[in-house]
Parts: C-alpha cells; sequence; structure tokens
C-alpha cells in the first residue's frame, strides 16, 4: 500500500514539476499574465507531494516494512529508532528523494523571501513577478530532470513479494555525523541552484540589474554557508568514524564537494562587483553556471560509480549515464541562454578607472586565484577518469598531490587576502602603503615563529609561513568588524581553519603498537595504561571494549574506552574510537586486532590543534550567517 | 588600442600568467604522485625495479595471513586468481581486510623481487565492496 501511495505521490509531485517548469515559460512567450501566476502554486503543490513521499518513506522506515526493497536493503528491526529514520538518506534512491526534497524547501524559501523582501517595492512589480516566474519554472526543469531521473531508474518504493528480513543499516552511517551531514551537504549543494536559476531567469529577461546580484548573492551565500557546514561535518565524521585519526583524504568525493565550495567563494566575491560597481557580470553569470554545473557533477560522480571512492554505494550505469545526459542537457541549455544573452545585455560599464592596487582588482585576482585553484582540484579528481578512456591504464592521484598542489596557492590567496584591507575603492591613484604592509608582516611573521617555538620547540618553513599567513588575515581584517561584520568573521574562521590543518599535521604524532593488558606505551607526553578488556553488547551489534588509562607525569587524565564491535545482520567489523577531546589537543586510540587474548593491536594519536579545523569551520559558518542576516537588515 | 582594450590585455595576461604557474605546478605534481594500479599477473609478466612504487589490487588468498608472534608484522599471498603475490606489511590491518576479499596495498616490490612490502593497506568500507578497477581486472584475467 504504502509503496504504491509513495509512487502515486511522486508521479503527482511530477506533474506539478512539469507545469511549473513549462507554464510560465508559455506564458512568458505568449505574455500570458495567467500562465506567469502559475508558477507558484505548482511549486506549492509539488512541495507538498514531495513532502508526503518523504514522510511515507520513513514511515515505511520506522515500521520497519520490508515489503519495500529499499527499506529492506537499510534498515533492520533492530536499528535504533533515530537511524531507522535516517537510514532513508543511507543509500541511493533516498538520497535521491532527499535532494529533491530540498530543492523544494529552497524553492519555496525563495519564493517566501522574495514576497517578504522589500527589494519588489524598489522597482517596476510586475517585471518582478515575470521575474519570480521565471525564477521558479527554472527551478522546476531542474526538479522535473531529478525527479524523472528518480522515477525512471532509481525509485525508493519499488516493492517485493520475498520475504526480507532488513539487511541493516551500513554500521559506518551508524553514527552521530550521519544523521546531520547529509541534509547540511544536500542544503548546500541544492541551494546553489537557487542562485543558478534566478541568474538564468535574469538572463531570459535580459535584465541583469542589481536586483539580480543581491538575490543571487544572498542565496549563494546562504548555499555556501550549509555546503560548509555540511563539508566540515563530513569531515568530523570521517575523524570520528574511519579509526585514521584523519579529517580529510582528496576522495573524489570529497573533492567533489570542495569544487562547488571553492566556485562558490569565488563567486560570492565576484557578486560583490556586480553588485557594487555594476561590472564583472559576465564572470559573475559565468561562475554561477560552474558552481552550478559541478555542484550537479558532484551527485553524478557519487552515484554513477565511475570513480573508485569510499561513498560509491551505486554501480549502475544506466544512472551514471542518466546523470550525465542530464548534466549534459542543463548545462548546455544554461550556456546557450548565456551565449545569447550576454553579447546584448551587458553594457560596457567596465570600471574606468583601475589600478592595481584597487579593491575590484583584488577582488578579481581573489576569483580568479580560487578559480585556479578548483581547477587543480577537478584535473586531479578527473585524471585518472580521463587516462582510464583514453587507455592508458587505471591510475590514482594521491593525496600527495592535491597537498602540494594546493599548498602555493593557498600562500598566494592568503597574502591577498590580507593586502585587500590596504586597497580602497576605485583608487585612482596608487598610493601603496608599503610600510604599514611590511609593518604588519614583520609582526605577524616575528609572532609566528615566537609562537611555534613556544609550541612545539621545532620551526618548519612550511609552518612558519602558515601561521604567519594566518595572523597576517586575522590581523588586517580585525579592523573591518563593523563594516563588514559577515565578512570578517568568516576570514578569520578560514585563518583558524588553515591553523588548525597546519599545526595538526606538523606536530601531530602517531604510534601503532602491540599491547597486552597490565603494559602501558608512551606518546608525547602521555602515558596510555592498558587495563583490561571486556565483553560488551549493544542493539544491534555486540563486541569488546578496552578500558585505557591516560596519565600525564603520573596525573590522571582521563579514561578511553575504545571499542571493537561486530555487527552480525551485515557480519561486518568496525572500530569504535575513544577520543579524549581539548581545545589544543585530541587523545586519539583505535583498537586493531587481537593477536590473542587480551594482546591486541592499537593506534595511538596525539593530535595538537586538531579541533581548530572545525572550529574554523564553525566561525566560517557563522560568519556567512551573519552576512545573510547583515545585507537583510542593510536592505 | 584603447582603454578598454588594455585592460582587458591586463585581465587576459593575469589569467594565463596564473594559468601558466598552476598548470607547470600541477604536471611536476601529478608526475611524481601518481599511483599506478598493479595486479598480481601483471607482476609476473613484467619486471619493475624495486624503488617503483605503485598500488597492487588483488584478493587475500585464503589461508594465507599469518601473524608475527611479536610485533605488528603480517603476511599474505594476493592473488587475482591466475598469479599470486607475497606481501608484508607493518602495522594495524584496516577492519575489513578479510580472507577472500579484496584488498588494496600501496608500497613496492622488495630487492629480491619475492615480496612486495607494502606501506599502506587501504580500508574498504563496505563488506561487498571490491575496487573497480580490482574487479575488471579479475574479470579480464578470467576471459
Amino acid at each position: 500500500m504504502l509503496s504504491l501511495f509513495g509512487t502515486i505521490a511522486l508521479l503527482f509531485a511530477l506533474f506539478f514539476s512539469f507545469l511549473q517548469a513549462v507554464l510560465p515559460l508559455w506564458g512568458y512567450r505568449r505574455d500570458n499574465a495567467i500562465m506567469l501566476a502559475f508558477a507558484r502554486p505548482a511549486a506549492y503543490g509539488q512541495c507538498v507531494y514531495i513532502l508526503i513521499a518523504y514522510v511515507l518513506l520513513t514511515i515505511a522506515f520506522a515500521n520497519s516494512d520490508f515489503t519495500i526493497t529499499y527499506v529492506a536493503a537499510n534498515s533492520h528491526p533492530n536499528l535504533p529508532l533515530i537511524y531507522r529514520l535516517t537510514a532513508l538518506w543511507g543509500s541511493h534512491e533516498g538520497s535521491i528523494l532527499l535532494w529533491i526534497l530540498i530543492l523544494n524547501v529552497w524553492t519555496v524559501t525563495f519564493s517566501l523571501c522574495f514576497h517578504l523582501s522589500p527589494v519588489e517595492e524598489r522597482i517596476n512589480i510586475e517585471k518582478n513577478k515575470i521575474f519570480f516566474s521565471l525564477t521558479l519554472a527554472i527551478l522546476g526543469i531542474i526538479s522535473f530532470c531529478f525527479l524523472s531521473f528518480l522515477l525512471l531508474t532509481s525509485n525508493p518504493f519499488v516493492s517485493t513479494h520475498e520475504l526480507q528480513t532488513g539487511h541493516d543499516l551500513n554500521p559506518l552511517l551508524q553514527d552521530l555525523g550521519f544523521i546531520i551531514h547529509p541534509p547540511m551537504l544536500y542544503i548546500g549543494y541544492v541551494g546553489f541552484s537557487v542562485a543558478f536559476a534566478i541568474t538564468q531567469a535574469a538572463l531570459i529577461q535580459n535584465n541583469l540589474s542589481a536586483t539580480w546580484a543581491i538575490l543571487s548573492r544572498r542565496f549563494a551565500i546562504a548555499a555556501w554557508t550549509f555546503l560548509t557546514l555540511g563539508i566540515a561535518l563530513g569531515s568530523w565524521w570521517a575523524y570520528r568514524v574511519l579509526g585514521w585519526g584523519g579529517f580529510w583524504f582528496w576522495d573524489p568525493v570529497e573533492n567533489a564537494s570542495l569544487l562547488p565550495w571553492l566556485a562558490g567563494i569565488a563567486l560570492i566575491h565576484i557578486l560583490i562587483l556586480a553588485e557594487k560597481r555594476d561590472a564583472s557580470k559576465n564572470w559573475a553569470v559565468l561562475l554561477i553556471i560552474i558552481t552550478f554545473a559541478l555542484s550537479i557533477l558532484g551527485t553524478f560522480l557519487v552515484r554513477s560509480g565511475v570513480l573508485v571512492s569510499v561513498h560509491t554505494f551505486a554501480n549502475d550505469p544506466t544512472r551514471g549515464l542518466f546523470l550525465l545526459v542530464l548534466l549534459g542537457i542543463l548545462i548546455t541549455a544554461a550556456f546557450a541562454v548565456y551565449v545569447i544573452r550576454i553579447s546584448t545585455s551587458l553594457s560596457i560599464n567596465q570600471f574606468q578607472k583601475i589600478t592595481f592596487f584597487s579593491r575590484e582588482m583584488f577582488l578579481l585576482i581573489n576569483g580568479t586565484l580560487i578559480f585556479i585553484a578548483m581547477l587543480t582540484i577537478l584535473l586531479g579528481t578527473l585524471y585518472p577518469l580521463i587516462l582510464e578512456a583514453l587507455h592508458f591504464g587505471s591510475i590514482s592521484v594521491g593525496a600527495p598531490y592535491f597537498n602540494l598542489v594546493m599548498l602555493p596557492q593557498v600562500f598566494l590567496i592568503m597574502i591577498f587576502m590580507g593586502l585587500v584591507s590596504y586597497s580602497h575603492w576605485e583608487s585612482s591613484i596608487a598610493i601603496i602603503p608599503w610600510r604599514k604592509i611590511a609593518k604588519k608582516m614583520l609582526i605577524s611573521c616575528i609572532s609566528a615563529i615566537s609562537l611555534l617555538w613556544v609550541i612545539s620547540h621545532q620551526l618548519d618553513w612550511i609552518a612558519i609561513i602558515c601561521l604567519s599567513l594566518s595572523i597576517w588575515i586575522i590581523l588586517n581584517t580585525v579592523q573591518f568588524y563593523r563594516i563588514a561584520t559577515g565578512m570578517t568573521i568568516a576570514h578569520i574562521g578560514f585563518a583558524i581553519l588553515i591553523i588548525g590543518i597546519l599545526l595538526s599535521s606538523v606536530l601531530n604524532q602517531e604510534r601503532e603498537i602491540r599491547l597486552k593488558t597490565g603494559y602501558s606505551t608512551n606518546l608525547g607526553p602521555y602515558n596510555f595504561y592498558f587495563l583490561s578488556t571486556e565483553g560488551i553488547k549493544g542493539t544491534n551489534y555486540h563486541g569488546i571494549r578496552a578500558n585505557f588509562e591516560i596519565r600525564k607525569n603520573q596525573h590522571h587524565i582521563a579514561y578511553l574506552h575504545p571499542e571493537k564491535r561486530i555487527y552480525p545482520v551485515r557480519d561486518m567489523v568496525m572500530t569504535k574510537v575513544a577520543i579524549h577531546p581539548s581545545i589544543f589537543r585530541d587523545l586519539y586510540l583505535a583498537l586493531g586486532d587481537p593477536f590473542a587474548e587480551d594482546d591486541w593491536s592499537i593506534r595511538l594519536y596525539y593530535k595538537p590543534f586538531i579541533r581548530w579545523i572545525w572550529l574554523g569551520a564553525i566561525i566560517m559558518v557563522i560568519g556567512g550567517l551573519f552576512s545573510i542576516w547583515q545585507r537583510k537588515r542593510l536592505t | 588600442m584603447n582603454k578598454l582594450h588594455k585592460q582587458r590585455l591586463i585581465y587576459v595576461s593575469l589569467f594565463a600568467f596564473g594559468l601558466a604557474i598552476a598548470s607547470s605546478l600541477i604536471l611536476y605534481a601529478l608526475k611524481q604522485n601518481i599511483n599506478v594500479f598493479v595486479t598480481p599477473k601483471q607482476i609476473t609478466s613484467s619486471h619493475l625495479a624495486s624503488h617503483y612504487y605503485f598500488r597492487l589490487g588483488g584478493m587475500v588468498k585464503k589461508g594465507s595471513v599469518i601473524r608475527d608472534t611479536q610485533g605488528l608484522g603480517v603476511q599474505f599471498i594476493v592473488t587475482d586468481l591466475t598469479a599470486e603475490v607475497a606481501v608484508r606489511y607493518v602495522g594495524v590491518l584496516p577492519d575489513l581486510f578479510r580472507e577472500g576479499k579484496g584488498v588494496i596495498a600501496e608500497g613496492h616490490m622488495n630487492a629480491q623481487k619475492q615480496q612486495f612490502i607494502a606501506t599502506q593497506v587501504f580500508a574498504k568500507h563496505d563488506e561487498n565492496y571490491m575496487p573497480k578497477n580490482v574487479y575488471l581486472a579479475m574479470r579480464n584475467d578470467r576471459n
């Protein structure tokens, strides 16, 4: 029953998305106001039906309704309720449904924002209504494409007559991170569709006004903020669950999320130019299309199984092909609109008085540098695919490539992030305040070196450069706190993120060792005493827990209890790491394999400053939220 | 050449400059950091220098895992059903390392070319997960 209702709800949603896509476009062509007005009710209708489908699938998961294949494949009656409710996005079909639901929520949000915002009052209301309907039409097209993808290749409501017991949710996903990471990431990915739709609507109307720039920038910032949160949560999850103490593995799917993130940064900065100086509009439009394409490409890479990755769980070539065709059609259409309109819609009103040392120039440089950084990651990610397609054998591009290539680029970007604070809008005379710059640089270098010496008693070239550049950014941006709060907070967050990445990798200590109970080992200033082991039993697993005591200079610090769990349904072994977190260092303990009873291999990590990575990301998110909020207050 | 053209020239040259730096960095970095994927059959049929660093992929042969009595050393045999390579690794093996399952080891052959010295053995994230290239290689070898 549930599966039938679910499919019907999806079909209704498809129908509404078709109306939402076609009627306004047709109405625009025929100058028919009634047709245009259909956009909003159709969008709301679609949202309601998607919501129904989503709730139905959630109910099926909650009740362990194993007549639905997808539920049987990803749930089990013994699974804790919270994971049963979220197991919906544990695999391919459900996560596409979540994707569409979030797109609908964004559409409704856009609709509400547009009707509540005072932007409408300022300019011709009639024209704005058309703009609004066209934006909804573009969103309808995207939604229609993905709904047909869902219904044709991966319907989550497919039922089965076989008696199934439930294959359980992948144990790696049974973690707090899994509950919040995918929705946040998808909110980020999908949010760029709104900025994209706004831009396409403006292009169709031939009206790339300041309203367009303000609106699309606001949604781009919102999307970017959620994407930042989603990526940070993903890396936190990997750190806690995978048991290797790493927070970023340059896995193709991680890169796939980083690509729209970087393009989004470039976009947000270039849109400032479009909004304030009425310039660089074609660059901004191009960036929006690229960001959107990258967020779809991310979905394609994850879902198609073309890349070898930890996230690819749907190795179905038809799905990959379908998505690739979808991507091709959407992007070709977007570029066609762009190419047709860009020659006519842009007056040549570029900055007349531009010198090297002006803020306009710095924003352009920033956009270009970040765009290039994005391209290098894109190349590294797709390189194995390209070589394989050309029959040069199968290779993989390792983390050292990305580290080596990104480091100098990040340095360069950080230098400019600090320098920008010395520049002024529209500055016609190039007076570069060398003395001030040199003074700040010197201060940051000295403080970086002394800090490093105090912390680690070792000086490393890269560490010094990174730390002094981070301090350089913080010193230079703090003064903008009153004018641009969001920007200041986000930039400081970035500096803290870099400090975290750098210091945690430079000061990291790790040890793999074989240890019997009753013995101890040292790492850094800490002693790890292996006290005992005991059996444990959870709702859907059983296993062994080890008890460790950690001491520093004979003072008790903490007890840690890493576990080795067996999930019998999937017959899968999982390491549950134990972490003692604090702001300046993490102690991280993972059980390896038992050699004999009470004789284990264990992995120990001492990770200074690793929390700063997520702290920095959270600060960036706060900065993003601030700039959305502040913008609202200003307009 | 008017002002506008001059400006555009500046942008284009800046962009080209950045692109040139980036692409030279990339080519250098790619050259150093590519891991070539090799199956046991390819090792026996070709001669790889002992310093050549690559990824070995295949299946852990059933009953071949031998642990040292002291320390973390472990030896096992990686097979693609036609050829076999002995692997030595010192360290903690990932959770999903099992006899009869797929595995990828990164490292190099030892000086006598008898044994593969792994510096890293990769965690697989699904019990049914077989790396795509291992799967393809094994399928091709069977044909």
